[in-house]
Formats: structure tokens, C-alpha cells, sequence
């Protein structure tokens, strides 16, 4: 299948000798999908969210802290965090993805665990854990960025102690040109593409995830961070108009 | 210059600056970094002379001495019982701290509070480790026999209860039951059929309203009404 959709693409790419000036779905470069969210979508939860960019959508349900097993797991000085992120078997474009985890599933959420531990405060809570359930019903490229900036509004919504938000975005380069939140048509683009899901604090600007696929030259990298600041800006004011939302509507009720 | 960024009773979310310069004190969930104060959870903002702190609107309950609660009795120990409290940790309550009553050597503790019994209970010790030690010797603290529980937001126990517990007190007027909230959000009522299902619908609405100004007023009316 992905042998087709290359073919295509550099039929295309041939023919309009097109490098890559437009961007598939005629966004601005530094333009990210049109995002949503919404806290508390999950009553049973002790806290929950969703989120959407695009094509790609998130759900997130927050439970605890809660007593720890299998108890050697337990830390006497603070509470775990633990991810589980999943994808819905009917949620890509491709072949239907077998439930349950896989080498990715887990990649994934370690680097979630990791992206959001510096941020959350768990010292008041020693010996427990609070659990982040993950689900994806339906993905478009940046499922690791949707589900980190879901989790950050749940998290909140749950009521545990954060010393900051975490917005997630990713950033890459296409063909030469630097971008912002790619698309999965933009990730599978028959050029040099480059694809870096970034994760930052909202004050300080630290960076808390950082992966990449793909190629990118030193000064690109430089430039495509320096995107990924404003651009986790535009997902920090989805997260907090979401979390404001859910308060204020309960107000006016 | 300090300055308030802030209105009071204003919504932050974490992260939020609240104060800037050293003339403003950090109080509950929230902490300082150089010159600025910042929110650490989801909540109100309440400024009491020059302390900010931050009333937040959801999370855990978290145990306090001297916080009456309803737990569930989960195990028994040689020497007592241990009752799941509503949190992530449990709480453990001493035959000497249960009552009055001489209890023999061997005697079998489960004859007198059984597992899956819930009690009202008193904490009286907690430790930097979470551990939870609680008390059954003071009038109002026993054994529930009958009746249901109920559980809500531990942030909502206030407003169920009301100035003065003007709430709690309406309630028990109007429903006719016997009604006991627990610091943990656990509610416990006991009446007649009726009056407990009255009682339930109506704290559901109060957790539901619980933002609302002069709620007591417009529980009465929905309760006479009914």
C-alpha cells in the first residue's frame, strides 16, 4: 500500500515539478490542524480529556493516586505515573491495528511518561500511582503529541499538583521547507522528510520530548525548534481554553 | 513593583502567574520561582492579606487530623481493623480506639465490626508516609447499621453540610432521615424509603449546583415543593 501511494505521489511530483512550496491540505507553514478540546468528556474518571488536531483525535481518563500493585513497584519518596497509550484497532488509515500493546504502544508511552514527569508533582502521595489511559479512535500522524497534550489536561482536571503545562506539537521538514504539525501525508511525501514531535513546558520553554524520523541538516533542526515554541503556544491556549470551559460553563448553569 | 495578575476567585490552571515580586506570599497549591508566584493546580484564586492561595476544584481527599469519614471495613489484624478510606491509602483503626468494651484475648474481632461493615470514624494520626490512624470512641462515631451510602466529590462536602450546617441540617428536616457526611465524600443516610431516595436526588443536586449563591434557599424550595 505504501509502495502505491509513492508511486502516485512522485507521478504527481514529476509532473508539476513541484517542490514542496504548498502544503498538502494548503495550510500556512507554521499553520497547525484545526485543534479542539475538551475537559471532563469521562465522568467515571478522576479526571479526563479530549483532544483533536485534525484527523487525529485523543481520549484521555486520569484514576487515582491510587494504591500501587504489584507493590514492589511502590516508591516510599513519591507516586508513579504510568501511560498506557493505545491505538483503536479501526483507527488508521492502513491495515487494522491488533489490539492490545506492541513495541510502539510501549515506546510511547514511556516517552509520555517521560514528557510529563518533569512537570507533575507526585511527593504528596507516596506509594501510589495515578494511571493515564490513552485512546486514539482515529489517527492522522502526531498521535504521540495529541495524546501528551490530552494527558496534560486531564492530569489538570484530575486535580494533581503541576508546577506547569505541557503542550505538544510535532515539527519537521519537507522537502526543504520547514513545518509545523504534519500531517500523515506530509510525513510519507516522496522527498527528504523530516518529522520531530516536540514537547515543552509552557513558562520556561524547557523541552520535554524530542524524537525524530527521518533527515534534517543542523540549521534546519535550529530553525524547526525555534517553530515548535510558538507553535506548542497555539496548543497551550486550546488546553487552557478547555480547561476554563468546562469550570465557567458550570458556573452560568 | 509587586502586582496581582489575578482576580479573585478568578479560575487559573496550572502554571498560570499569579503575583508578581516578593510582596506576595505563596499559600496552598501554589509556589514561588524568582520573583513570580505561579499556580500549581486547577482552582479559585482567594488572596487573605498578602498570602495567595489557590482553592482548587477537583483531586484527591486528602486525610487531615481530625477529619470525621466513612470508610469500609476491608481486613482484620490481630489488633483491629483496616478501613479502606476513600484514598490511595488505607486506614488502620486499634481495638482500644473501637470501644468501650472489654475485649477478651482471642476474642473474634469480626463478631463485632465484620469485614464489609462501614464506620464513621475519626482520624487521629497521620504520618508523613501516609499512614492513617483512626478512632471510634467519640459520640457520632459507630458502626453503620442500615440505610446507603452514597459517594461525592470531597470537594463538595462543604456545601452539602452549609454554614453552620444550615445545608445538612435542611436536609434532615425535610427527608426525615438521618444523614452523616464524612470528610471523604462519603455520605451516609438512613430514613425511610422514601425519604432516602428524596435525600440522595437532592444532595446529587446540591453537588451538581454546588457553585450556586444562596443554594439553601433554593434547596428548600425544591424540597418543599416535592
Amino acid at each position: 500500500m505504501k509502495v502505491a501511494l509513492r508511486k502516485v505521489w512522485t507521478r504527481s511530483w514529476v509532473v508539476n515539478k513541484m517542490t514542496y512550496s504548498k502544503r498538502l491540505d494548503e495550510r500556512k507553514n507554521d499553520e497547525l490542524r484545526p485543534m479542539d478540546a475538551k475537559a471532563g468528556v469521562i465522568p467515571n474518571a478522576d479526571g479526563s480529556a479530549y483532544f483533536r488536531a485534525g484527523k487525529t483525535t485523543a481520549y484521555v481518563a486520569v484514576y487515582g493516586p491510587r494504591e500501587l500493585f504489584p507493590k514492589f513497584k511502590q516508591d516510599p519518596k513519591k507516586g508513579l505515573l504510568r501511560c498506557h497509550y493505545a491505538m483503536m484497532p479501526f483507527s488508521g488509515s492502513g491495515e487494522r491495528i491488533r489490539p492490545g500493546t506492541s513495541r510502539r504502544a510501549q515506546e510511547i508511552s514511556m516517552v509520555m511518561e517521560q514528557a510529563l514527569l518533569p512537570v507533575i508533582d507526585l511527593s504528596e502521595f507516596p506509594n501510589s500511582v495515578v494511571d493515564v489511559f490513552v485512546q486514539l479512535p482515529q489517527t492522522d500522524a502526531g498521535t504521540r503529541c495529541a495524546a501528551i497534550s490530552a494527558a496534560a489536561i486531564a492530569l489538570a482536571d484530575a486535580g494533581i499538583p503541576m508546577k506547569d503545562m505541557i503542550s505538544s506539537v510535532a515539527v519537521g521538514q519537507v522537502d526543504g521547507t520547514i513545518v509545523a504539525d504534519l500531517s500523515y501525508g506530509e510525513e510519507s511525501y516522496p522527498a527528504v522528510v523530516s518529522d520531530i514531535p516536540v514537547a515543552m513546558t509552557h513558562n520556561t520553554k524547557q523541552i520535554t520530548l524530542l524524537q525524530m524520523d527521518g533527515e534534517i541538516s543542523k540549521e534546519d533542526l535550529v530553525k524547526a525548534l525555534d517553530a515548535a515554541k510558538s507553535a506548542t503556544e497555539k496548543v497551550y491556549d486550546v488546553q487552557m481554553k478547555a480547561l476554563k470551559s468546562k469550570f465557567s460553563v458550570e458556573n452560568k448553569k | 513593583m509587586s502586582e496581582l495578575l489575578k482576580k479573585e476567585r478568578e479560575i487559573v490552571i496550572p502554571g498560570e502567574i499569579l503575583a508578581q515580586g516578593m510582596d506576595f506570599l505563596p499559600g496552598e497549591n501554589t509556589y514561588r520561582e524568582n520573583d513570580n508566584i505561579y499556580a500549581k493546580a486547577l482552582g479559585l484564586v482567594y488572596v487573605s492579606g498578602r498570602v495567595i492561595k489557590i482553592t482548587s476544584l477537583s483531586g484527591p481527599y486528602v486525610p487531615m487530623v481530625g477529619d470525621r469519614i466513612i470508610g469500609k471495613v476491608i481486613d482484620i489484624t490481630m489488633t483491629g481493623w483496616r478501613i479502606d478510606t476513600g484514598t490511595a491509602y488505607s486506614g488502620l483503626l486499634n481495638v482500644k480506639d473501637a470501644t468501650t468494651r472489654f475485649i477478651k484475648k482471642g476474642e473474634d474481632l469480626s463478631k463485632i465490626i465484620a469485614i464489609g461493615d462501614y464506620v464513621i470514624v475519626m482520624i487521629t494520626q497521620v504520618t508523613s508516609q501516609r499512614l492513617i490512624d483512626l478512632a471510634m470512641r467519640e459520640p457520632g462515631l459507630k458502626k453503620i447499621t442500615g440505610g446507603r451510602i452514597m459517594k461525592i466529590n470531597s470537594h463538595k462536602v462543604p456545601r452539602i453540610i452549609g454554614k453552620q450546617a444550615s445545608m445538612v441540617n435542611l436536609l434532615r428536616e425535610k427527608t426525615g432521615c438521618e444523614i452523616t457526611v464524612g470528610q471523604n465524600g462519603l455520605v451516609w443516610v438512613r430514613g425511610t424509603p422514601e425519604g432516602e431516595l428524596k435525600a440522595e436526588g437532592a444532595i446529587k443536586r446540591i453537588e451538581e449546583r454546588s457553585h450556586e449563591s444562596g443554594l439553601t434557599e433554593s434547596m428548600d424550595a425544591f424540597l418543599g415543593g416535592k
